[in-house]
């Protein structure tokens, strides 16, 4: 227990992350792997379509972590990069005709470009000041994709649909189990990428800044350029999850993208834990799966029972899953012993 | 139409194994033929609702046919089978619309969904129930688009659609005002649109009666700008294409610049309680609109053995609910119509019949439509309800006149 106590005493919700906690075992890795390769061949199609949006809101929570658990900037605004990403892969598949694989890397360097760009003004603000700021961004979005200026592009109120693409080469996967591994390679790839940032220079320099930001530029880190770098690059992996969101879901709607998405994604990464990377599929995990939980135990009352579950989290173990992944450790350290 | 081929190939591929087990079988079966969702005790049936969220006022629509289906299930169900009721909650958001979708029809497997809620989390899923072949049948939306039995021949709608709505002021005006100058206020967004297209239709060849077009944003604070801009045109008559609040702020501010054009408030707008009254009843007298369905508040129906029958049933199986709610009525005329679909399939189950006799319904009058006002439908037509009446705002409430009149184009 000495550990996690330790960790629950630091008042404030971001605190230091040895680099090592940062991510699982090489061990505990290669079974988690193993289960996200290997589940799929044995259930049906719809368990798969969720298994690619857990993974899809993992990818969006990943980036939150990155800005808040990295850099220690908080972020409401995500539910608005990750719209544009999502609207950014529906319209060059479906009026331009590009391939879908080619419109995420787009949707990555667009959302990137728009997270950096909102960085700069945002820089002024830091705590819930700057939260407040992307909370109005994220608010702002549904309207703006609204908008009739935009409309022949983005299609309005009713949205665009979206094709759901075959598996290629001829290969004998539905469509389902095809987005499905396309979409573990991606998340894959991203969270080696990622853990390698906050492991390299820039990473140590966002922390750096998130643990001091005097100290930090003391220390000749350009505290202005890796806030919004951090900026940008939360909002690029949010992009990219938005446009395999748009293609698993095969639609995109202005309602779909409201203020609800991006406090749901920040639940997740406290949930998950701030700042320990493999927590975001857990959190992706609990927003996707507790409110059908909550929803099956009360449907008149399905917003109160996912609320009593939330505080009941918050309250028993208020690091989210690393947390339980400690505790977890510990024991199996114990049991060692024995 | 690549696309279109594609599905076509897979109902012709479908059909003939279909075929096939039915040919391998022989007689014995012959008679029940089932898909998932489907068998000799039991219907699924699916449906999405906005439980939570911005719309959850509509969710009432889905309690209500809970409701209803229990009634059916304790009188004996469906041909001895008892449905089974399957709703989900959305929360309004059609990437959510799409997972339970999915879920009723994949772990589920209901045989259909039925009267899912919205217009945009209806066209979330039409795609992906098309191209599974699983009936998207008495879409709970006004929109125009859930009549398309060539391209989407597995969804239909159910309410008259805005545009049929609209074509009916044109055709009122255009036979007692035939030389009106028409000032129009619309929403700018779907809904606003498809009834500014039905009144363009509407008017054919005279559209030009149309003198202004002010569309408002759900944001603004104030109709009076474009009110004043309509009056300023030489509009001699009015029609209000808008939410309940909006269209009470529009009818207020007619009565304030003295304006006294011929008003038309859309059926979405002609709630007593949630505009007519707001705007003042003085500034509406005289006020026109168009009904479908009985009103659960207007006394007139007391009497009215279908609305007894409604209002036996909501004592009995849902005695918590608001009779004045225009989601009882809606929701408890939507299942009838469901049921009736389900009695007319008999023991043939299958998705393919559903909306073969979805598609077969000639004469059907639900308890709580107008006197006169009837459900019909063909392969060529999946617009169940077309037809609506004019009425009149006098004093505190709605009086209907003038006969049934039909959306439909070029009568």
């Amino acid at each position: 227990m000495s550990a996690a106590e330790e960790v629950v005493t630091e008042a404030p919700a971001v605190e230091a992350v040895p680099k090592r906690a940062m991510t699982l075992g090489y061990g505990t890795s290669l079974v988690v792997l193993a289960a996200l390769i290997l589940t799929p061949l044995f259930v049906k199609n719809f368990i798969i379509f969720q298994m690619t949006m857990l993974l899809i809101y993992g990818l969006a929570v990943l980036a939150l972590n990155i800005l808040t658990g990295g850099s220690g900037q908080f972020s409401l605004g995500q539910s608005a990069f990750y719209a544009i990403g999502a609207y950014t892969t529906a319209i060059l598949m479906e009026h331009f005709n590009v391939n879908y694989a080619l419109t995420l890397p787009v949707a990555g360097v667009i959302c990137f470009a728009a997270g950096f760009l909102f960085g700069q003004p945002a820089l002024r603000l830091s705590g819930v000041y700057l939260a407040l700021a992307t909370f109005a961004l994220a608010t702002a979005m549904p309207q703006l994709l609204k908008l009739g200026f935009f409309e022949h592009w983005t299609g309005g109120v009713q949205g665009l649909v979206v094709t759901k693409p075959d598996a290629p080469f001829g290969l004998p996967l539905s469509q389902d189990m095809w987005l499905y591994y396309f979409t573990l390679a991606i998340t894959i790839g991203i969270y080696i990428a990622s853990v390698n940032l906050l492991r390299s220079r820039s990473g140590r320099a966002f922390m750096a800044i998130r643990d001091n930001e005097i100290a930090a530029s003391a220390m000749g880190v350009d505290v202005s350029l890796y806030k919004t770098l951090a900026f940008g690059v939360s909002a690029g992996i949010t992009g990219v999850a938005g446009g395999l969101g748009a293609i698993a879901v095969q639609f995109v709607a202005p309602d779909g993208y409201t203020i609800t998405l991006a406090i749901s994604l920040f639940l997740g990464m406290v949930v998950g834990g701030v700042g320990w990377l493999p927590g975001s599929i857990v959190g992706s995990a609990f927003i996707i799966f507790v409110p059908n939980i909550a929803e099956g135990i009360s449907k008149g009352l399905s917003g109160a029972v996912f609320g009593v579950l939330l505080f009941l989290v918050i309250f028993l173990v208020p690091h989210g899953a690393r947390q339980v992944a400690l505790i977890a450790q510990q024991l199996a350290a114990k049991l060692k012993k024995n | 139409m690549k696309r279109m081929t594609a599905v076509r190939l897979r109902l012709t591929a479908l059909s003939a194994v279909l075929a096939l087990i039915t040919a391998t079988t022989g007689d014995a079966l012959a008679q029940k033929k089932y898909d998932s969702g489907a068998s000799d005790t039991e219907i699924r049936i699916g449906n999405i609702m906005p439980y939570s969220g911005p719309a959850s006022g509509y969710a009432v629509i889905g309690k209500t046919q809970a409701a209803y289906f229990n009634k059916i299930n304790a009188e004996g169900g469906i041909n001895g089978r008892k449905i089974k009721f399957i709703s989900y909650d959305d929360g309004y958001n059609p990437s959510k619309t799409v997972e339970q979708a999915r879920k009723l029809v994949e772990s589920d497997e209901v045989l259909l969904i039925f009267n899912s809620l919205g217009t945009v989390t209806n066209l979330a899923i039409r795609k992906y129930m098309n191209g599974k072949g699983v009936p998207q049948v008495f879409v709970a939306s006004g929109a125009s688009k859930w009549d398309q039995p060539k391209e989407f021949p597995w969804t239909m709608g159910w309410q008259p659609s805005y545009q049929s709505e609209a074509r009916i002021y044109a055709k009122y005006i255009l036979k007692e005002k035939p030389n009106a100058k028409v000032g129009v206020l619309y929403q700018n967004d779907d809904f606003g649109k498809d009834y500014l297209r039905g009144l363009r239709d509407g008017f054919g060849e005279r559209a030009a009666m149309i003198v202004a077009e002010e569309s408002y944003e759900t944001s603004e604070p104030s109709m009076e700008g474009h009110i004043a801009k309509l009056k300023a045109a030489g509009a001699d008559v009015f029609i209000n294409i808008a939410m309940p609040k909006f269209a009470a702020q529009a009818m207020k501010n007619v009565a304030e610049l003295n304006w006294k054009p011929l008003q038309i408030v859309s059926n979405v707008s002609a709630s007593v309680g949630g505009a007519m009254k707001p705007a003042g009843f003085e500034n509406v007298q005289g006020v026109l609109s168009a009904a479908y369905a009985k009103d659960g508040a207007d006394p007139q129906w007391d009497n009215d053995p279908g609305m007894k029958r409604l209002f036996a049933f909501l004592d009995k199986y849902y005695p918590e609910a608001d009779r004045r709610d225009d989601a009882v009525v809606y929701g408890y005329g939507a299942a009838q119509t469901m049921v009736k679909v389900l009695q007319m399939c008999g023991d043939d189950l299958t998705r393919a019949n559903i909306m073969k006799q979805a598609a077969s319904l000639k004469e059907f009058a639900p308890d709580t439509l107008l006197p006169g006002i009837t459900i019909n439908t063909s392969p060529t037509d999946f617009a169940p309800i077309k037809q609506l009446q004019m009425m009149r705002f006098k004093k505190d409430k709605w009086e209907l006149f003038g006969g049934i009149m039909s959306g439909a184009l070029g009568h």
